[in-house]
């Protein structure tokens, strides 16, 4: 979030740069001469500083992807090979542990199946189904409810208040957005619980719903900052214009800014849901930690109070195990592979939020 | 301009030295504090980690043991069993808390890490206690019915199933089954003794991350059932009697049942050093399986050992 609204702060002061003509190259290195050599060395590890600031992000994030990526690796090439001496020997040494044969991991059932018993003493099975369903419901019934909080947040604080209100109105949502998710996660177990029991009658208040609610209020702090750049982006004579064609405020809001604005807006609900797909520790005490397709009854049929089954996300599982997995174990790899698909998925979101804004800014 | 621009520079020049200078002292002061908050003697600490199970039993431990020898400060954390073997293993813990034994695969990473055998201590015993909400009627279960609520392939799915019609403040019949994380003692524990080493737990469990919670979560939800620690009891819940068999007579988990065995779920707990341990943690150990060390066992509600 930070990282649009500086670049959007930054453009304009290069454009108001450009036409003055920053000085030519061989100008500045003129002026320069007339300096004391340390300042010259001093300025240019200070630039240098700086460029690696700007740059390390991007060193950053190739640098996790990496390392994630090498520790899921190894699944992908090991091969099916025949126990060595030690290991023959130790298997005759413990004939009574009826451990699995090593099983060689499969990207299909990874991704197919729902069944997901990583230390199973007879069967190992590694199957995230469940559990890429369980980000997906829950992130997109927080969605539901986020988006229009959200954008009509953005829409108030932009338009429809001024002065004071708007101030208060822009604190307290950025604090809304300092509350840290242990916090938002103590919330859903200790309040909405009960309440979630009580009010819809569901067995457990520990469910889909309660993770919904606690990401949706997370994510609207975000979609509101953004979705008002957005709207504040769109020039005055837009509005002037709707106002002389005798519009309504709503009219205006309706017909005129949210289509200029619609990119912006699109931008700020995407950076909402990457924001949802990648919290964990919420998510973790609140949604009950449950492998479970919601929408799916034991005997098969389809359960239409899906909302207030438990179900288990992705982070969740990550943060939950990989604690206590064994270094170099499936088990651990899997964990970092299913990190590579959060990171894929994360990735694909925020890229597709960037070129909304890009859109934005052809326009 | 131009002299505006190195002003600015220079000026951040100073403030990204100052900053980095004082992170820099903030570094060497902690250092420095936390040499000289051992106080005048010498302390020696240990890295006490492991069961979840166990970790109430050894904070009080490590507290009472503090009274008794300064010198040594024990540090506990917890974490689940497997994060205590897995440091036991890699050698981040010199005393390993576990409520299940060692599997062989792991006595063999340790020797091969350390050069020799774990060394085992049954320091008590925890009966593994069946919780439900306080307003449940059910009063006693038997291990087969346990295992049908919570088996892969399981029938049993409803309070009504096991003969209670309705429960209190309950939403619906459904039984909501309150489990352990996978890495957990615990979880590993009860699957051995209810579901059966060869089976896996049903899915579709709500699945935690400590003994307190499991208690908590059954005292706010009217439909829950779930296992835990007996030490973890709160007045909210209520441990149900179990019987080995249907039919056969159930028992309460107490010191008493524990001890003769009529109690079918409970486990011995342990800890684990790699190898012989230095004098220190051996004095510790000693303590430990003192009666001094056994009656914090009682106190902390869990089964000390027989004594000789």
């Amino acid at each position: 979030m930070a990282d649009i609204q500086t670049r959007e702060a930054a453009r304009p002061n290069e454009l108001s740069h450009s036409p003055h003509g920053a000085l030519p190259a061989a100008g500045r290195a003129k002026k320069r001469a007339g300096r004391g050599g340390l300042a010259i060395a001093g300025e240019k590890l200070i630039e240098l500083l700086i460029r690696l600031c700007g740059i390390s992000a991007i060193i950053f994030v190739f640098g996790i992807f990496f390392f994630v990526f090498r520790e899921a690796a190894p699944l992908f090439f090991e091969k099916p090979k025949a126990p060595t001496q030690e290991q023959a020997a130790m298997v005759e040494r413990h004939a009574d542990d009826h451990r699995p044969a090593h099983k060689v991991f499969s990207l299909k059932e990874f991704l197919f199946s729902k069944e997901w018993y990583p230390t199973s003493q007879s069967n190992v099975r590694f199957g995230v189904l469940a559990l890429i369903v369980g980000t997906l419901s829950v992130t997109v019934l927080a969605m539901l409810m986020a988006v229009p909080f959200g954008l009509g947040a953005a829409v108030f604080v932009s338009e429809f208040c001024g002065g004071k209100l708007k101030e208060t109105l822009k604190i307290v949502i950025e604090l809304l957005a300092a509350i840290p998710s242990v916090v938002w996660g103590f919330i859903g177990l200790t309040v909405m619980n009960p309440i979630i029991q009580n009010l819809f009658n569901a067995p457990i208040g520990l469910n889909m719903l309660n993770g919904a609610i606690l990401l949706a209020l997370m994510s609207v702090p975000i979609m509101v900052s953004i979705g008002e750049d957005a709207l504040k982006a769109v020039p005055d004579s837009f509005r002037e214009a709707g106002i002389a064609l005798g519009a309504t405020k709503w009219q205006l809001v309706y017909r005129v800014l949210i289509p200029a604005a619609k990119n912006g807006l699109l931008a700020a609900v995407l950076l909402g849901v990457g924001r949802a797909v990648g919290e964990t520790m919420a998510v973790l005490m609140a949604t009950g930690h449950a492998v479970n397709i919601p929408f799916i009854k034991a005997d098969g049929s389809f359960n239409p109070w899906f909302t207030f089954e438990p179900v288990r996300t992705l982070t969740a599982t990550i943060a939950a195990e990989l604690g206590e997995a064994s270094e170099g174990s499936q088990h651990y790899r899997v964990l970092f592979l299913i990190g590579v698909l959060l990171f894929s998925i994360t990735a694909v979101v925020n890229l597709t939020a960037d070129m909304a804004i890009r859109g934005i800014k052809r326009k | 301009m131009s002299k505006l621009k190195t002003t600015t520079n220079w000026g951040m020049a100073i403030v990204l030295a100052i900053g980095l200078s004082q992170t820099g002292c903030g570094k060497r002061d902690s250092a420095s504090s936390s040499g000289s908050g051992s106080g005048g003697g010498e302390v020696t600490s240990v890295q006490n980690m492991g069961s979840d199970t166990m970790v109430n039993l050894a904070q009080a431990w490590s507290e009472e043991y503090h009274k008794v020898d300064p010198s040594v400060s024990i540090e506990v954390s917890g974490g689940g069993s497997g994060l205590g073997i897995a440091g036991l293993i890699n050698g981040t813990a010199e005393i390993a808390n576990s409520s299940r034994k060692l599997e062989p695969e792991e006595v063999e990473k340790c020797k091969a890490k350390h050069g020799h055998d774990p060394k085992e201590y049954m320091v008590g015993y925890d009966a593994l206690s069946i919780f439900v909400h306080k307003n449940n009627p059910l009063n006693e279960i038997s291990i087969e019915e346990l295992g049908e609520i919570y088996k892969e392939g399981g029938k049993v799915t409803k309070w009504s199933d096991l003969g209670v019609q309705s429960i209190p403040g309950a939403q619906g019949d459904e039984i909501v089954r309150i489990s352990r994380q996978n890495n957990s003692g615990t979880y590993h524990y009860f699957r051995e003794v209810v579901i059966g080493k060869k089976g896996d737990f049903k899915a579709g469990s709500v699945d935690l991350n400590g003994s307190k919670d499991v208690v908590e979560t059954i005292a706010k939800t009217p439909n829950a059932i779930g296992y835990s620690g007996m030490g973890y009891a709160t007045p909210e819940v209520k441990i149900v009697k179990v019987a080995k068999k249907k039919g056969e007579p159930s028992v309460m988990p107490n010191i008493e049942t524990t001890l003769n065995k009529t109690y079918p779920i409970a486990r011995p707990m342990f800890m684990y050093t790699p190898g012989s341990p230095p004098p220190h943690i051996q004095k510790y150990l000693d303590w430990v399986l003192s009666d001094a060390g056994q009656k914090i066992v009682k106190d902390t509600g869990y089964v000390p050992l027989p004594k000789k």
